[in-house]
């Protein structure tokens, strides 16, 4: 139930100028967990993924992994940060069933990278700078399942399950300065964002980077200020928002309901909030409190981390191209308009023609296919394109078809379904079917003698020199020919006939 | 003498979820106080030569290889707990969410 009220979106971007905030946390995708060589591994049996480490038994000592340091610093470098040529970790102290050792490992005042920003394309090509503040190391928590209770949720919950395999799972945390001047475009900046970092860890290959597993989670903070005035109003903090659609949902809806607490002339509780999928709204979760006295102080098992110069710039040389470089140069490669790309990113079949055109494919075919015929196909079977499993090679070995004369483009398309239907590669499927373009000129003519009859004034109008007319005559022989007729040899035969040069 | 009052004491007890009786906490506000000067101490030894460190030993970059070892089965896991359930332990329900 939520009855807070709202202002209309755009009611309170008249009024107010929102100041955003985020936290996404990123789980890295090591074999092991941060402190500990228990294995990282998502969805095993509870409990089962966990050493004396991991659980927090007296005595125990963690270890740092070396590879997840690598990863910090390769995710602190794509994200134009600087990296400390020491730092150290912090234990962060509660209560709480999540952490079987009442604090949590994680750094403070010594972050691993600092002082970066990302650059964030906008669907329309406007470019946002965010400001990164720090990138530092931590563990990840155990997961708890509330158990009784109506809903599930914590409130009514008669106890909780914990599972363990989390428990010291690496994670990045970014933190990013206050972003000022999104104004209406804060809640797509914010989606914007998320994906954008989504992205450059996935690329980086230093975490799977799947949002329904939690490997990205998102809190998203939001205040908003009168126009003009510079002090920040008072935030809220929405908490693991995890979609990208739901981090653009969560944010618009918190602009909205602050501007209606502020209207109200009331001041914006200082607050966690919780994020519903189902009614896109949040509800408070706890104000801050004593409870967020952490009483950080330096973690005396560990000793500090020391980034020497050679080593970060080894881990610089190791960097794939970023994301948005990469748009740019395959943009440039291909020769797609700004709109051509931008559907084609949209779609998600980017890596995909990059790896048709790879495959011999020229970029307007590849484009072609995926965007006029297999993005399409996979919307109606409700899956990303890239699952329907269509091959490079066989977009090849269609168009290659389709170039020499042997099938045209209509029974391209049959024989891509017959592909996916598993019947088979396209040779096959072309014998099996029958399907082969009608070359002998014989019939054809025959066909476009009917036609011309049956339309003697677009015939006319050919004569007199209307060429583009010839795809009225050129639609009835396709039709007469039940779509086997090569459509350019038709066009070709019909101009001949009437004695036009095309 | 450290400025250690009641207030701060009941507020530390409140976070470590320790329960003081009022008596307890009047003590512990004199005797805390007292720890704390004490230890203070230490800063009389070290100059301003002596650089501040949040470690005893010059070691830096202890790093361990990215490789499995070992783990516990769940029944290990969960052999000293008070309670558990679906091979997971089991507490009891917490209001406060972290």
């Amino acid at each position: 139930m939520n009855t807070e009220a709202i202002l209309s979106f755009e009611e309170a971007m008249e009024k107010y100028d929102p100041v955003l905030g985020f936290e996404v946390h990123v789980e890295l995708n090591t074999k092991t967990k941060m402190f500990s060589s228990a294995p990282n591994v998502f969805g095993d049996e509870p409990n089962t993924n966990v050493n004396e480490v991991d659980l927090g038994m007296p005595g125990v000592l963690p270890v740092v992994n070396k590879t997840a340091v690598e990863s910090s610093i390769k995710i602190g470098l794509a994200l134009n940060c600087k990296i400390a040529e020491s730092c150290r970790f912090a234990r962060k102290n509660y209560f709480y069933p999540d952490t079987p050792k009442n604090f949590q490992t994680s750094q403070y005042d010594e972050p691993i990278a600092y002082d970066g920003y990302l650059d964030i394309e906008l669907s329309d090509g406007t470019v946002f700078r965010v400001e990164i503040e720090r990138a530092h190391m931590e563990e990840d928590a155990g997961k708890l399942t509330h158990m009784g209770g109506a809903t599930g949720r914590i409130h009514g919950a008669d106890f909780s399950l914990v599972d363990y395999n989390r428990a010291g799972v690496p994670l990045v945390e970014i933190v990013t300065k206050p972003i000022e001047g999104a104004g209406s475009r804060a809640p797509e900046l914010a989606k914007a964002y998320v994906a954008a970092v989504r992205e450059i860890v996935k690329n980086l290959g230093v975490s799977d980077a799947k949002m329904e597993r939690g490997n990205v989670r998102c809190d998203a903070n939001v205040s908003l200020r009168p126009h003009g005035r510079e002090r920040f109003g008072i935030r809220s903090e929405t908490k693991n928002v995890n979609s990208l659609r739901a981090v653009e949902h969560a944010v618009r809806y918190e602009i909205q309901r602050h501007a209606a607490v502020l209207d109200a002339g009331n001041p914006v509780v200082q607050e966690t909030r919780h994020w519903h999928e189902d009614t896109r709204t949040t509800t408070s979760g706890r104000p801050k409190s004593d409870a967020d006295d952490y009483r950080y102080f330096p973690e005396p098992d560990l000793v500090p981390v020391v980034a020497s110069r050679e080593w970060v710039e080894e881990l610089r040389a190791t960097l794939p191209e970023p994301p948005a470089a990469r748009r740019k140069r395959l943009q440039a490669d291909w020769g797609y308009s700004d709109l051509e790309f931008r559907d084609v990113v949209n779609a998600g079949v980017m890596d995909e023609i990059e790896e048709t055109i790879a495959a011999g494919a020229s970029a307007s075919v590849a484009r072609k296919w995926w965007m006029g015929e297999i993005v399409g196909r996979a919307k109606n079977a409700d899956v990303d394109p890239g699952q329907l499993g269509v091959q490079p090679a066989t977009i090849v070995e269609l168009a290659r078809m389709v170039e020499e004369g042997k099938i045209n483009n209509k029974m391209a398309t049959e024989v891509l379904d017959g592909v996916l239907a598993g019947e088979g590669t396209p040779a096959d499927i072309v014998e099996k079917r029958g399907l082969a373009v009608v070359s002998d000129d014989g019939p054809l003519l025959e066909a476009i003698d009917a036609a011309l009859a049956a339309q003697p004034g677009v015939a006319d109008k050919i004569r007199g020199g209307k060429v583009q007319a010839v795809g009225a005559i050129v639609g009835g022989v396709m039709k007469a020919t039940r779509g086997q007729a090569d459509a350019a040899r038709v066009r070709e035969l019909i101009l001949e006939k009437l004695g036009v040069t095309a | 003498m450290a400025a250690i009052n009641r207030d701060d004491v009941a507020h530390l007890a409140r976070l470590a979820h320790i329960e003081m009786s009022d008596q307890e906490l009047d003590r512990m506000a004199g005797e805390l106080a007292v720890i704390v000067d004490s230890v203070k101490s230490v800063s009389q030894a070290a100059g301003d030569d002596v650089p501040a460190t949040s470690h005893p030993i010059p070691l830096s970059n202890v790093f361990r290889e990215d490789v499995v070892g070992h783990t516990f089965t769940a029944e290990q896991a969960l052999s000293g707990a008070p309670d558990s359930d679906d091979n997971r332990f089991k507490v009891p329900a917490i209001l406060d969410e972290a």
